[in-house]
């Protein structure tokens, strides 16, 4: 059934609407207590990975809508101005959603949107928040946790179907996330980061659905079959991750796979000037290891990210 | 004066990438000015062009007192003030959400950090700042309640107001509290304006600044003592809310006052011309903040009053 979680009247004749679609089971199954599952995205509007996540998780539901025995919340718009006027952030105002929760009820719009957003989600069980790195960036389907909540989000994690599990250091500027705002009112809830903004990647979409109905049959959501899932890699530690800066402005030309195990000195691409048909510098592997984020859209100044490595050392732990 | 690059970067076919400073007297690094960090920062430009040329006056007539050196940067970010952009040209990153930076980081984090290794000594810090909602400023003097603020200096400006307000998670990245941790005594100036040049409030910007760097022994200035701030916590104003969308007519200005009751603005209906709502006054008060934009969504805080004490309602 879609529901109305908020809405806002804009000046000229429209309504901005939050939706969802809530997903129970059909009424002559006899459950106990139902667990409930939230499934987010687009807070950014240039991330749309989570479109196709939403879509498929809705579409086998229905398909078997017997096999489900509790509730299942899919929210694919949080952000809907942004993503149907390809805008990353909420127009207008510029500003980055994901960093005004828990929201405010007497606040501004923006702030009253957050604030009702967080009260809809409160009472999930688990709480998935699908992101897609940004329009620069490929990321390998990964979740991120917040050191604060290891504990309790890694063993989750798990049951996802990622490849890699990246728990970070606390920052006071994430406390105004969504993930963080929940996991502080006792929803567990795992930011995904997967694929690259302004595209889909199915294959990727594909593996993280799969690990949704499989955490879903772990809580007693979903009683269908569901696809063991891969061993992710863990990494708790910040210097299992080398980040790669461009030392200068120019284009970014990749010469390796996302994904590919680097030796230390291979060549990952060159930085290039077109006008004057040089190589401005060439990206090594500074160590041996995996490259599980590369840079998509070609212009670079200097400092931007062009990729971060897994070290070699961490797999092996990992495994 | 001293005119000199402070941070500079390549880009792949823009102009070098170059934040300016200038920098007048000799001595210890007493007092460091930053105009807009912003693209659409135009009147905090503005505002810090006229100090240069004031300062560049006052250098030439003597009246920068010996050992003090003043920086003013009048644009951290010329790239997105050239192309109209609010925020970094590429990433739509923002600047004072940078700092303190860090040199081998993004590129925004790295200009954050060229920049704040070259301001961060000095004694005093003054940035003017803006708001990210449309709408005109009763000038002031905004501090977060860090644990570094010293309200009584703050007071030193002789502004109409000094505003207090708690922190927020995202003010760990900014230039001022930046500069409070790296003990730098850190105040932002809020003019009337933010896109528009506001010749007036700008004008009042440098009377406060010279004001407060002549009770600091700084310069040599007799000027206009100012007010006697009015301290306010911004959770203590009162604000008016829309409850709809629509055109925005505002019936009054920053500074007024108005009377519990009185009507401020009415929301119209964009298309039939109705009038939807009519926004009145909570309070006895003096008007802070008024929305200057012809649209206005709902649930909108349009308006922030200082209350005038012993006449309110509330």
């Amino acid at each position: 059934m879609i529901e109305t979680v908020a809405t806002v009247g804009l000046p000229v004749d429209e309504t901005l609407t939050i939706r969802k679609n809530r997903l129970q089971p059909q009424e002559n199954i006899l459950t106990g207590e139902k667990k409930r599952i939230s499934i987010v995205t687009g807070i950014h509007g240039d991330e749309l990975e989570g479109q196709y996540v939403c879509f498929e998780v809705a579409r086998r539901i229905r398909e078997h809508r017997e096999l489900l025995t509790g509730t299942v919340d899919i929210y694919p718009a949080m952000n809907p101005l942004g993503i149907d006027s390809i805008t990353r952030g909420i127009p207008a105002f510029d500003l980055d959603m994901n960093r005004l929760f828990p929201g405010n009820r007497e606040g501004d719009m923006t702030e009253y949107v957050a604030a009702k957003i967080i009260e809809d989600i409160e009472g999930s069980d688990v709480c998935i928040d699908i992101h897609a790195s940004n329009i620069f960036l490929t990321e390998i389907p990964q979740i991120r946790i917040n050191e604060l909540h290891k504990e309790k989000l890694i063993p989750l994690a798990m049951q996802t179907n990622v490849d890699f599990i990246w728990v970070h250091g606390a920052s006071t500027v994430l406390e105004s996330t969504l993930a963080h705002s929940l996991n502080s009112r006792d929803v567990p809830t795992l930011v995904v980061e997967m694929g690259v903004g302004m595209r889909i990647t199915r294959s990727y979409c594909e593996q993280l659905i799969d690990g949704i109905f499989h955490l879903m049959a772990q809580m007693g959501i979903w009683k269908g079959e569901t696809k063991e899932p891969r061993r992710p890699i863990i990494s708790q530690n910040p210097d299992d991750v080398s980040y790669l800066n461009a030392t200068t402005a120019g284009v970014f030309i990749p010469h390796v796979k996302h994904w590919e195990m680097l030796k230390q000195g291979d060549l990952i691409g060159w930085i290039i000037d077109p006008l004057g048909g040089e190589v401005l510098d060439e990206i090594l592997s500074p160590v041996n290891g995996i490259l599980f984020t590369i840079r998509e859209y070609p212009v670079v100044d200097a400092g931007s990210l062009v990729g971060r490595l897994l070290r070699e050392e961490t797999l092996k732990e990992g495994k | 004066m001293r005119k000199k690059t402070i941070y500079e970067c390549k880009a792949l076919y823009r102009d070098v990438f170059r934040v300016t400073g200038y920098e007048f007297g000799e001595g210890e690094k007493s007092v460091c000015v930053v105009g807009s960090i912003r693209g659409n920062e135009i009147q905090q430009l503005y505002t810090c062009s006229q100090f240069v040329k004031r300062l560049k006056q006052m250098e030439a007539e003597g009246k920068i007192k010996e050992g003090h050196q003043i920086l003013v940067v009048p644009s951290v970010n010329p790239y997105s003030m050239n192309i109209k952009k609010r925020f970094w040209p590429t990433d739509n990153t923002d600047i004072n959400r940078m700092f303190p930076g860090y040199d081998l980081g993004e590129t925004t984090q790295r200009i954050a950090a060229g920049v704040f290794d070259v301001i961060k000594d000095y004694k005093y810090g003054m940035q003017f700042a803006s708001f990210y909602m449309p709408g005109k400023f009763t000038p002031h003097v905004r501090m977060m309640k860090a644990g570094y603020e010293d309200v009584e200096m703050a007071k030193e400006f002789g502004m109409p107001y000094v505003v207090l307000r708690n922190t927020r998670p995202y003010d760990t990245t900014t230039l001022n509290y930046n500069w409070q941790i790296w003990e730098t005594k850190a105040f932002s100036i809020y003019t009337t304006s933010t896109a528009e040049i506001d010749k007036e409030s700008a004008g009042m910007a440098i009377r406060s600044i010279l004001t407060f760097l002549s009770k600091e022994g700084i310069v040599d200035y007799r000027g206009h003592d100012g007010y006697i701030s009015q301290v306010v916590e911004d959770t203590q104003m009162a604000a008016v809310r829309t409850k709809t969308a629509g055109l925005f007519e505002s019936l009054v200005k920053v500074g007024e006052e108005v009377e519990a009751g009185q009507i401020l603005a009415l929301v119209t209906d964009p298309y039939e011309g109705e009038v939807l709502e009519e926004l009145r006054a909570p309070v006895d008060g003096i008007v802070f903040f008024a929305h200057n934009d012809p649209l206005t969504y709902a649930s909108t805080a349009v308006f922030k009053l200082v209350v005038r004490e012993g006449k309110g309602l509330l």
